[in-house]
C-alpha cells in the first residue's frame, strides 16, 4: 500500500495546480485524501463526499446503511478540484461524485486520482493519477481499510456482490 | 388468540411503510436519525435536490387539512427528485361516495410509488398498508403523516432527532411531555420512541381529564402538578391545546388552562439550566406556551421545523430502497 | 317420518342424560328415548356413531338483517347458516330496517321464516317507536304477532324516566324485557374498551363503568317494578359480580354472554383488526376471565352467538368507523366445544348454555328431548376440527374474528320439527 500510495503521491507533485482543491470519496478515499493533503508540499484543503445519494445503484439495494455528511470547505465553483478515490473499478462512484459536485458549483476542473486501477470500466472514466495497476478476478474486490492507529492497509477480498 | 403481523417490516426485517413507532427496533430508529444528518446540509447548499427518487410519485393524500405537515412532505419529497401530487380530500370519504380503499385503489393505477396519508381515523393507514399487501402491491410504501390520536411518526422521528442533535445521548435524559397526551399522536409516538432508544424517566404531565387512563404502561411517570413534573428535566416537550378540548367536558377555559399547564419562564426555571424546549407547532401562545419562552434562548422549536425536513426525506430514501 | 337416530352419545342437559342412547322421532315430537314407543315402525335410520346427540341448540342472539339490510344477508342465507351450526331456534333483535316496533313487520319475519322450513325464529320486538328511546311499543299488539321479548338491541336508552315507565309496562303484561347494559352517555363515541390496548391504538374508549352503572340503574328499576330482565351481552368482569351478587340477594334477572367475548379480549384487535370491532367492545384478559368463570358458576345464563353479518365494505374501514359485529351461527358450537375443553367443563354443563337455559330465557319449551318435546335435534362430531373460512360458511356474512382458526364440532344432521333439514 505505502509504495503505491508513494508512486500517487509522486505522480500529484507533478501534475496537480498549486490552488487545487483536495475532495476525497468516503471512505476509502477520504482517508487518502487527508494523508494527502498532509503530505503534498503546498496547501491543499481537503473536502470530503459522500456520495450515496447519487449512485446509481440505489433501485436495486436502496440506501446504504451509513451515509456520512459531505463536507466541502471552500466552494466547487470556480475552482480546481482533483477528486480521490481508493480503488478505479467501473467508474461509477466517480460519476456520482462528479454529479454531486456539479449540485455544489461549476468547477474549473476535475481530475482524478486513484490509488489502484483494477480496470473493468463500465463508463468512459480515466484516472490522471494512478498508484498502482491491478488485476483481480470480478468476484473479488480491492479494499482499503484504517486501523485505529490510522494506518491504512490494502487487501483483497472475496465480494458477495458489492460494486466498486 | 389472534395472531397480528405488524405490517411495516416485509420478511427481511426492513422498513416497508412507516405507521408507528411503536414496535420499531432501535436500531431501525438509528438508521434513520443517523441517515437524516446529511439530509440536514443538503437544506444549506444551493441545489438542494438530491436524484434519489427520480422518476418516483408521491401522493400526499390529506383526508384531514395540515398545510404544514403536508408542505414540509412536499419539500422533502421534492428535494429528493420526486413527482409530488397533492390531494385534499374531504373528511370522511365515505359521504362523497368512494371509500378510502377505492380512492388507493384508482391512485395506484395512476402509479403512484408512495403514499404519506393523513387521516383523522386511527388506523387508516394501517388499513391501507394492509390493502396494499393483500393485493400484491407491497413495493408501495406508505408514511403515517398522522392518524387521528395513534401515531404521528415522522413528528416522533423529527422529536427524537432534535433532542439528539441538542443532548446526544438519550441514556441520562429527563424528558417532560405536557398537555393534552389523550388526544395526541404526537405524544404517542414520541414516548414510543423515548422508552425504545433507552431514556430512562418520561414524564406525562396534565390534567386527569387529557390523560389516558393506563398511560402508565406505556412507561410513563405521571404528574398533575407541572412543578413537580418539570423538575430537573433535560427536555420539556409542550402538546398543542385545540380549541375544541375548552367545549364540551375536558377543560373548562384557556385561561385555566394556561394558569396550571402553561409553560412559563417561571415553571421553566425548575428545569435544568440548559433544558430545551420543544412544540409540535402550530403553537397556541398565551395557551400552553408563553411567547417569551416560544422565542427565548431554550426554544428549539424552528430548528424542529428544519431537522423535519431532514428526517422525512430519510424515512423516504430508506422506505423507497427497500 | 319416523327416524331412529341410534348409536350416538344421548346428552340432554334438562333431564341429565348423558350416554349411549337412541332417540325416536315421529310426528314432529320425540317419541321415546332409549325404546320406541310400542308399535313403532322406523322409516329412517340415522347412525349416529362416534356423533352427540343432543337438543337442537337455542341462539338467543342472531340478526337476519330482514328487512331492510338484505345486502348484507338475507333470510335463506342466514336460515341456512343456522341449521349448519345446529341452531334450530333463534331469537332476532328488533334493529332491522323498518324497527321491529310494527306487527305487520313482525308477522312477515315470522311468515317468512316458517315458509323457509328451518329453524324456528323468534322475534324480539322493539321497546320504544323507532328504538329512538321516547315513546313505548304497543307491546300487547307485538305480543300478539309473535315477540317473545322487548328490546333496544344497541340502540342507548338515556331517558331513564322512558326506561322506568317501559319497565313498568311491559311488568304489567309479564312482557320480558332485554337491556344491554350500557350507559348512553358513558359509551358515547367510543369503539373501545378504557383499556391499554385503545390508548395505544388512540381509539376512543367505552369505560368498564358504563356496563356497571346501567347494571346497577336496571337492578333498581327491576326490583322497583317488578319487570322480568334479561342483560344482554356482559361484558365486565365488575358486570359480572354485580349480576352474582343480584342473583344472590333474590333478584330474578338472566343474563347471556357473546361466544366472542368468551374467547377474545382487547388484544386481539392487534392491528386495529375490525372483525374484533364488536359491541359490547372486547374487553380485558381479567373480563374474559371473568365471564368464563361466570358461565362455569352459573352466573352467566346462556351463551349467544350475537350473530351479525357485516358486508366487505362495512368492515374495510379505518376501525372506528366500521360497523360493529361478527358472524357466528355456524361458530357457536365449535367456540363453545373449545372453551368446554380448555376449561374442563363437562360437555352437558356446557350445552346447557346453549339449550335448557337459553330457552328458559326465550320462555319457549325447547332446548330438551324428553317424549313429546318438538324435535329440534343437534347431532355432531365433536372431534373433528375444520378451518374456518369465508368458503366454509354459509352465512352471507364472512366477517369473523376466527377466520383461519381451526376449532372443533361439525354439525352433521340438524332435525327441526321431526325433519332433517341439514346433513353433511
Amino acid at each position: 500500500m505505502e509504495a503505491a500510495l508513494a508512486t500517487l503521491a509522486a505522480a500529484m507533485r507533478e501534475g496537480i495546480a498549486p490552488d487545487a482543491k483536495l475532495v476525497g470519496i468516503y471512505s476509502g478515499g477520504a482517508w487518502l485524501a487527508e494523508r494527502l493533503g498532509e503530505v503534498l508540499p503546498g496547501d491543499h484543503p481537503v473536502g470530503y463526499i459522500d456520495v450515496s445519494f447519487y449512485r446509481d445503484d440505489y433501485g436495486k439495494k436502496g440506501l446504504r446503511t451509513h451515509v456520512e455528511t459531505t463536507t466541502l470547505p471552500f466552494e466547487v465553483g470556480g475552482n480546481r478540484i482533483v477528486l480521490i478515490d481508493d480503488v478505479l473499478f467501473t467508474g461509477r462512484s466517480v460519476r456520482a461524485a462528479i454529479n454531486e459536485l456539479f449540485d455544489y458549483g461549476r468547477p474549473e476542473s476535475i481530475e482524478l486520482a486513484v490509488l489502484v486501477d483494477r480496470g473493468g470500466r463500465e463508463l468512459p472514466i480515466e484516472a490522471k493519477y494512478v498508484g498502482a495497476s491491478v488485476s483481480v478476478p470480478p468476484e473479488r474486490s480491492i479494499v482499503l481499510s484504517r486501523h485505529l492507529d490510522g494506518s491504512l492497509e490494502l487487501s483483497i477480498e472475496d465480494d458477495a456482490g458489492a460494486v466498486r | 388468540m389472534l395472531k397480528a403481523v405488524n405490517p411495516q417490516l416485509n420478511a427481511d426485517g426492513a422498513l416497508q411503510h412507516l405507521l408507528t413507532l411503536e414496535g420499531l427496533p432501535a436500531d431501525v430508529i438509528g438508521r434513520i436519525l443517523d441517515t437524516a444528518v446529511p439530509f440536514v446540509s443538503i437544506a444549506e447548499r444551493d441545489v438542494k435536490k438530491v436524484p434519489l427518487l427520480r422518476g418516483k410519485t408521491v401522493f400526499n393524500l390529506f383526508f384531514e387539512n395540515s398545510t404544514r405537515t403536508r408542505t414540509t412532505f412536499e419539500i422533502a419529497a421534492k428535494r429528493l427528485s420526486a413527482d409530488v401530487i397533492n390531494l385534499n380530500i374531504g373528511v370522511s370519504s365515505t359521504t362523497k361516495g368512494e371509500t378510502l380503499l377505492d380512492t388507493i385503489d384508482n391512485l395506484v393505477a395512476m402509479n403512484a410509488d408512495m403514499f404519506v396519508v393523513r387521516h383523522g381515523e386511527s388506523g387508516a393507514p394501517h388499513l391501507i398498508a394492509q390493502h396494499l399487501s393483500a393485493s400484491e402491491r407491497s413495493h408501495i410504501h406508505v408514511i403515517n403523516a398522522g392518524d387521528g390520536r395513534h401515531a404521528h411518526p415522522t413528528q416522533g422521528l423529527l422529536d427524537l432527532f432534535t433532542i439528539r442533535h441538542y443532548k446526544k445521548d438519550f441514556h441520562g435524559l429527563s424528558v417532560a411531555i405536557v398537555g393534552d397526551v389523550l388526544h395526541s399522536r404526537v405524544a404517542r409516538s414520541l414516548i414510543h420512541g423515548l422508552t425504545t432508544l433507552g431514556t430512562p424517566e418520561v414524564r406525562a404531565i396534565g390534567p386527569q381529564t387529557l390523560l389516558p387512563t393506563a398511560v402508565e404502561s406505556l412507561g410513563v411517570r405521571v404528574y398533575h402538578d407541572m412543578r413537580e413534573g418539570l423538575a430537573g428535566c433535560d427536555v420539556v416537550v409542550m402538546l398543542r391545546l385545540q380549541s375544541e378540548r375548552m367545549k364540551g367536558s375536558l377543560l373548562p377555559s384557556a385561561g385555566e388552562y394556561f394558569k396550571h399547564y402553561g409553560l412559563t419562564a417561571a415553571k421553566l426555571a425548575l428545569a435544568k439550566p440548559d433544558a430545551i424546549v420543544m412544540h409540535p407547532g402550530p403553537m397556541n401562545r398565551g395557551v400552553e406556551i408563553d411567547s417569551a419562552v416560544a422565542d427565548g434562548e431554550h426554544s428549539v422549536i424552528l430548528p424542529q421545523v428544519t431537522f423535519g425536513i431532514a428526517v422525512r426525506m430519510a424515512v423516504m430514501s430508506i422506505l423507497a430502497g427497500s | 317420518m319416523k327416524i331412529e337416530i341410534k348409536n350416538g352419545r344421548l346428552i340432554d342437559p334438562k333431564h341429565g342424560i348423558d350416554r349411549k342412547a337412541s332417540l325416536f322421532v315421529g310426528a314432529g315430537k320425540v317419541a321415546g328415548v332409549d325404546e320406541a314407543p310400542p308399535g313403532w315402525r322406523t322409516a329412517r335410520i340415522v347412525d349416529a356413531s362416534g356423533l352427540v346427540v343432543c337438543p337442537g341448540l337455542i341462539d338467543v342472539s342472531a340478526r337476519l338483517r330482514e328487512p331492510g339490510f338484505e345486502y348484507k344477508a338475507t333470510l335463506e342465507s342466514e336460515m341456512q347458516a343456522a341449521i349448519a351450526g345446529g341452531v334450530t331456534s333463534l331469537a332476532c333483535p328488533p334493529d332491522t330496517d323498518p324497527v321491529l316496533d310494527d306487527p305487520g313487520l313482525v308477522e312477515m319475519l315470522k311468515h317468512r321464516a316458517r315458509s323457509l322450513n328451518c329453524a324456528h325464529v323468534y322475534p324480539i320486538g322493539a321497546l320504544t317507536v323507532g328504538l329512538k328511546g321516547a315513546t313505548i311499543t304497543e307491546m300487547g299488539e307485538l305480543a300478539e304477532a309473535g315477540c317473545i321479548a322487548f328490546s333496544q338491541a344497541d340502540a342507548p336508552l338515556a331517558d331513564t324516566q322512558v326506561l322506568w315507565r317501559a319497565m313498568q309496562y311491559a311488568a304489567t303484561f309479564g312482557y320480558r324485557v332485554w337491556l344491554r347494559p350500557q350507559d348512553a352517555h358513558l359509551a358515547r363515541g367510543g369503539v373501545a374498551h378504557d383499556g391499554e390496548v385503545a390508548m395505544r391504538l388512540g381509539l376512543s374508549v367505552i369505560p368498564s363503568a358504563a356496563e356497571t352503572i346501567a347494571l346497577d340503574t336496571i337492578f333498581v328499576l327491576a326490583r322497583a317494578t317488578g319487570a322480568r330482565v334479561h342483560l344482554s351481552r356482559l361484558s365486565t368482569r365488575e358486570g359480572v359480580e354485580r349480576v352474582r351478587e343480584a342473583k344472590r340477594a333474590g333478584l330474578e334477572v338472566s343474563c347471556d354472554v357473546s361466544i366472542n367475548h368468551v374467547h377474545l379480549c382487547e388484544v386481539d384487535l392487534g392491528w386495529f383488526n375490525t372483525h374484533c370491532r364488536l359491541t359490547p367492545p372486547l374487553r380485558g384478559v381479567r373480563d374474559r376471565e371473568a365471564l368464563r368463570a361466570g358461565l362455569a358458576d352459573g352466573t352467566i345464563d346462556a351463551i349467544c352467538s350475537d350473530h351479525t353479518p357485516v358486508d366487505e365494505d362495512g368492515k374495510q374501514l379505518p376501525f372506528a368507523e366500521a360497523e360493529p359485529g361478527a358472524t357466528g351461527l355456524e361458530l357457536l358450537l365449535p367456540l363453545t366445544l373449545q372453551w368446554a375443553s380448555a376449561d374442563r367443563i363437562p360437555l352437558g354443563q356446557a350445552l346447557s348454555k346453549l339449550t335448557v337455559d337459553a330457552a328458559r330465557i326465550v320462555g319457549i319449551d325447547a332446548g330438551h328431548l324428553a317424549p313429546g318435546a318438538p324435535a329440534d335435534v343437534c347431532v355432531f362430531d365433536a372431534d373433528v376440527y375444520w378451518r374456518v373460512e369465508p368458503r366454509a360458511l354459509k352465512s352471507q356474512g364472512k366477517n369473523t374474528p376466527f377466520l383461519g382458526l381451526e376449532v372443533p364440532g361439525k354439525v352433521r344432521y340438524t332435525l327441526v320439527g321431526g325433519a332433517v333439514v341439514f346433513e353433511a
